[in-house]
């Protein structure tokens, strides 16, 4: 008989359906409440979905893997530290799909105060900024994503030091 | 890429990201009524306790980032303080414990450590920083 196997998000709305479903039996009120309140979320977020996604066509567009991995080598010197600050903001993709990737670019000679720099600034994602902006204000926005940028490159140096020292 | 691949890869995204999605705000909305006093009480507005407190909240979490935007707007509402939402956002991203196994299978024990621990520290740095440039402004 063959296995079907189920996605772990799946999974994860399965037994959400699941508890959900319970709630009603047992306790209806409270069913009640907590779906109109996620009904009410989610009518709040569509509309920002549809602006992510305008978003991310945009970035697949321009931004290919291929033309960041050119940049990111050994000796990349300042354009590499600009570049992976870059590099960090534009690629998007969760870190177990971009933890093989940067485990090659290591293996390539890429240091570790870049891969530190590349990883602090996967914080700013750009497609996702109109969310941020929608429950945080542009303020928030603004200052936030500018601090993440200046002390990604603190948290590089001091990352890279350490590795170094405990050699 | 051409555009119909960059929409279809985009598309593809958004609709494998849409499940867990679902479940995140199914399970926000489950426990915010329930905790609503009770995180109210966790999250005083210390200027020290609550973004250490939001940021190993964010460190135990995992996933894309806009999940931790969302929880954090809706955690905002509810009368949380920004300094530990946005401590919480800032580790949601850059410290893993789920992921630091994985992390040190590809960069190196030693790295993942590190960095997820300097990563921690820097998180509730720019977390008081942020609240308190804002606050100059107002």
């Amino acid at each position: 008989m063959k296995k079907i196997r189920i996605k772990t998000s799946y999974k994860f709305l399965l037994v959400m359906g699941a508890v959900y479903l319970l709630l009603a039996v047992f306790n209806f009120g409270y069913f009640k409440i907590a779906l109109s309140s996620f009904f009410s979320m989610l009518e709040r977020i569509v509309p920002v979905m549809f602006l992510v996604f305008g978003v991310m066509v945009l970035v697949n567009l321009f931004f290919t893997e291929k033309r960041m991995r050119k940049h990111l080598g050994e000796g990349s010197g300042v354009k590499g530290w600009l570049y992976v600050i870059f590099t960090g903001i534009i690629i998007s993709g969760p870190p177990y799909v971009l933890y093989p990737l940067l485990g090659e670019l290591k293996e390539k000679g890429m240091k570790d105060s870049l891969l530190a720099v590349f990883l602090f600034n996967r914080n700013v994602k750009i497609p996702f900024i109109p969310v941020m902006i929608f429950y945080f204000g542009w303020g928030f926005a603004v200052v936030l994503s500018l601090y993440i940028v200046l002390f990604s490159v603190l948290n590089g140096l001091l990352v890279g030091a350490l590795v170094k020292k405990r050699g | 890429m051409n555009f119909k691949e960059a929409v279809k890869k985009s598309g593809k995204n958004i609709i494998g990201s849409l499940p867990i999605m679902f479940s995140v705000l199914l399970l926000v909305n489950l426990v915010l009524p329930l905790g609503k006093d009770y995180y109210l009480k966790l999250f005083s507005g210390n200027l020290l306790t609550d973004p250490l407190m939001g940021a190993a909240a964010g460190s135990l979490s995992f996933g894309i980032p806009i999940t931790s935007y969302i929880i954090g707007g809706e955690l905002l509402l509810a009368g949380i303080s920004l300094v530990a939402i946005t401590a919480f956002i800032m580790t949601w991203t850059t410290v893993g414990v789920v992921m630091l196994p994985l992390e040190g299978k590809y960069l190196g024990k030693k790295f993942a450590i590190i960095r997820n621990g300097v990563n921690f520290v820097f998180s509730i740095v720019i977390a008081i920083l942020t609240v308190a440039t804002l606050n100059l402004f107002r």
